[in-house]
């Protein structure tokens, strides 16, 4: 059936009559175009379709887009800065070339977003857990470490500078 | 498209209540990480879903007048581990939560699910039995409280009705003050796994450090439910900490009051010498924890 519902997609609201059936990943790709969210396993595996509900990071695959009613979406789309720019993070997978097939990519950089948003340090180990429902075929995670590793130390210290 | 046949949000529990007594085909979905997958294999497809996802009486950490600790069913596991009260009154709970899954399941499973589902290999499950968590199920007839130990009935099945929502967990002070824990995973990965095997073990140490007061083993897929060991705890209470025969004893104990069966994740055998070895790793940790010293 056929419901409307409000939500604010990278920053918009949006109203949209979705099916109560659908999940948040089709409702992004198939009505909003939304193609940054990927569709990998569809059983909340893989962690392709990583998108933030509210700032935390979940499966959009197994999410109900009716779940998503009155609450923020942020997708890779949302990162763009004004005039089309990279976020500091996308640019930190491309300086430790962090991507291959880039299937994975959009997910992992919705997770990073959160735990960049955090404002903590984390060590390699505690990152490699935090980046634990990502499956890479390409990289060996290594790659995605470092970038991740990166980008953490980068903002904390930002952050902490004065 | 999920093959669900109707979906209902509901606004409040009441408002569930009335929606699964209405369809008898519906059944309750939480976090959604189970239920949703079951319908994707096919095995809960065609059913109705009444939703309680967004009901905010279900959600969160808080601590009563008496001292108890309640818990809203629908807590995500982040927030539980995230929340300042389980860290400081029951850090080993906040830690078993934290095993589930990955990253984004723990943001999006619930305690409730978790626990409702009625798997042997949930990972909150052997601690709630170690807390002597009480569960708050509320139906079309009323409110009512089960024990943990009273809950499970079987493999995915447990007490509770079609028709009840579980609202809340109590974990009373006097299961919690003065008791430090330990619950150990076993898995062939480090996350994205479900449990070969889940040991809790919760000490309660006497004033000296030295001697067991009280003690409390639970585990996960040793059997067809959660269980706890009691013929082993009873055997260990008064001993010293370092006594080795004891606690060997109470690891063998274990053996006598468990019923693991073989799975394609492990061999009975396996699951027998895991739940004997991470008694004694569980007890150790949970000593350590309370302040006592363990002789290596």
């Amino acid at each position: 059936m056929l419901k409307i519902i409000h939500m604010k997609v990278n920053g918009k609201e949006q109203e949209l009559a979705v099916d109560d059936r659908e999940s948040l990943l089709d409702t992004l790709r198939n009505r909003l175009g939304l193609t940054s969210v990927k569709k990998g396993c569809e059983v909340g595996e893989c962690g392709a379709c990583t998108v933030l509900v509210d700032g935390e990071a979940i499966d959009s695959c197994i999410y109900l887009t009716m779940w998503a009613d009155g609450k923020s979406i942020m997708t890779v789309e949302g990162l763009k800065g004004p005039n089309g720019e990279l976020s500091p993070i996308q640019k930190a997978f491309i300086e430790e070339a962090a991507v291959q097939c880039g299937f994975c990519t959009p997910g992992l950089i919705m997770s990073a977003v959160e735990i960049v948003g955090t404002g903590k340090k984390y060590n390699r180990e505690e990152l490699r857990k935090l980046i634990s429902g990502h499956l890479c075929r390409c990289t060996g995670y290594e790659k995605i470490l470092n970038a991740m590793e990166r980008i953490v130390d980068e903002v904390y210290r930002v952050s902490h500078q004065e | 498209m999920f093959d669900i046949s109707s979906f209902y949000e509901a606004k409040s529990v009441k408002d569930a209540i009335d929606a699964l007594v209405r369809d008898p085909n519906a059944q309750i979905i939480s976090g959604g990480t189970d239920v949703l997958i079951r319908v994707r294999e096919g095995k809960d497809a065609g059913r109705s879903l009444v939703s309680i996802h967004n009901i905010r009486e279900l959600k969160g950490v808080s601590l009563l007048e008496n001292g108890d600790i309640r818990i809203g069913a629908g807590t995500a596991f982040t927030h539980i581990t995230n929340d300042p009260l389980i860290q400081k009154y029951i850090p080993m709970l906040g830690e078993a939560v934290d095993t589930v899954g990955g990253p984004q399941i723990r943001n999006m499973g619930t305690i409730g699910g978790n626990i409702c589902n009625g798997a042997t290999s949930a990972d909150s499950a052997s601690t709630m039995w170690t807390l002597e968590a009480e569960l708050v199920l509320e139906g079309p007839e009323g409110e009512r409280k089960v024990p943990i130990h009273e809950f499970y009935t079987g493999p995915g099945r447990t007490v509770r009705d079609r028709c009840e929502v579980c609202k809340y967990f109590i974990i009373h002070k006097e299961a919690d003050e003065g008791w430090y824990g330990q619950y150990i995973k076993y898995g062939k990965r480090k996350a994205m796994e479900i449990a070969t095997l889940g040991c809790a073990v919760r000490v309660k140490l006497t004033e000296d450090k030295k001697r067991v007061a009280d003690v409390r083993l639970g585990y996960g897929v040793a059997g067809p439910t959660p269980l706890r060991c009691r013929k082993a705890e009873e055997l260990l209470k008064g001993c010293e900490v370092n006594d080795r025969e004891a606690v060997s004893r109470f690891a063998k104990t274990a053996l006598t009051e468990v019923n693991p069966r073989t799975s394609w994740r492990a061999s009975k055998e396996f699951r027998l010498q895991l739940i004997e070895e991470l008694a004694k790793r569980g007890f150790v940790a949970a000593v350590e924890r309370a302040g006592g010293v363990i002789h290596a």
